[in-house]
C-alpha cells in the first residue's frame, strides 16, 4: 500500500500555501505605506483556498518569438481592502498597524499550519519505523 | 516560493525608506545654508514613492516600492536682509533654504519607523523560511 501524501497532508498543505502568499500581500502593504495612491490589498482566505486545492493554471507554449507569452495563473480572492480612516490626501488606504498586526497574526496561523504539517509527518515516520 | 518574495518587498522597502532618511539628512545638513541668489540656494529635496506594478497588476502578489524619482520644493526662498553678510546681495538680502526643519524631522521619525517595520518583516520572512526548512525534521 502506497502512502499518497496527498491524502495524508490534507488540506494543511494548501493552507499553508495560501497563507505563504497572504504574508507575501500583507508585506507588500507595509512596504507601500508611504506610497501615494497605493491601495491595500487583501487576500481572501476562503477564495484563495478553494483556489490552491485545485488550482488551474494554463499557458500558451510560444514556437516563435514574437509570440505572445501567454500565462494565465489566476489568483483568486486578491481583493481591495476597505479604507477605516478618511484619505489623508495622498490616496494611499494602507494602515500601518492593522497590517503588522494582520502579518503577525498569518505568520501564527503559518507557523500552526506548519505545526499540523510536522505532525502528518511525525505519524508517518513513526509508522515506518513501527516502534 | 512566495516567501522569498517577501525579502524583495521589505528590501525595496528598506532602500526606500533609507533614500528618504538620506534626502531628509541632507535637507537638514543644508538648513542654515545662505547664498547670494534665490537661484543658486539649495531647495529641499523630497523623493517620489512609486508602487511597482508590472503588468496584470490586480493580479499581482508582490507589489514593491521604488523611487520614481527627487523632487526639489517650490516653496519660495526666505528672503532676510543682512547687508553685513559676505553674500548679501546687491541689495543686501542673502537667501536661505526653503527647508522646514519641524517637518523635515517629522519626516525622519516616519522613514525611520517604516524602515523597522520592513526590517520587521524581512525578520518574520526568514523565521517562516527556516521553520518551513524544518519540517518533518522533528
Amino acid at each position: 500500500m502506497a502512502i499518497s501524501f496527498d491524502k495524508a497532508l490534507g488540506i494543511h498543505q494548501h493552507s499553508m500555501g495560501v497563507r505563504a502568499e497572504r504574508a507575501e500581500v500583507l508585506s507588500s502593504n507595509i512596504a507601500n505605506a508611504d506610497t501615494p495612491g497605493y491601495k491595500a490589498r487583501e487576500l481572501d482566505f476562503e477564495q484563495a483556498l478553494a483556489g490552491a486545492t485545485q488550482r488551474q493554471s494554463f499557458g500558451l507554449s510560444r514556437s516563435h518569438d514574437k509570440h505572445f507569452d501567454v500565462n494565465i495563473d489566476p489568483q483568486p480572492g486578491l481583493l481591495y481592502r476597505t479604507p477605516m480612516h478618511p484619505d489623508t490626501g495622498d490616496g494611499n488606504t494602507v494602515d500601518l498597524q492593522t497590517e503588522r498586526n494582520m502579518f503577525m497574526q498569518n505568520t501564527l496561523e503559518y507557523q500552526m499550519s506548519l505545526g499540523f504539517l510536522d505532525g502528518k509527518f511525525a505519524g508517518m515516520k513513526k509508522a515506518i519505523r513501527g516502534d | 516560493m512566495s516567501i522569498f518574495n517577501i525579502f524583495d518587498v521589505a528590501g525595496s522597502g528598506m532602500s526606500a525608506q533609507s533614500t528618504r532618511l538620506n534626502v531628509t539628512a541632507s535637507n537638514m545638513a543644508n538648513a542654515s545654508t545662505v547664498a547670494s541668489s534665490a537661484d543658486t540656494v539649495y531647495r529641499a529635496r523630497q523623493p517620489i514613492f512609486e508602487a511597482a506594478m508590472q503588468q496584470a497588476s490586480h493580479q499581482q502578489q508582490s507589489v514593491p516600492v521604488l523611487i520614481a524619482g527627487i523632487v526639489e520644493s517650490d516653496k519660495p526662498m526666505m528672503a532676510e536682509y543682512n547687508p553685513n553678510h559676505p553674500l548679501a546681495d546687491g541689495d543686501g538680502y542673502i537667501y536661505k533654504p526653503n527647508v522646514n526643519v519641524v517637518e523635515e524631522m517629522a519626516n525622519m521619525i516616519s522613514a525611520t519607523r517604516s524602515y523597522q517595520a520592513n526590517v520587521q518583516l524581512a525578520s518574520a520572512a526568514k523565521d517562516m523560511a527556516q521553520q518551513t526548512l524544518r519540517l518533518g525534521k522533528g
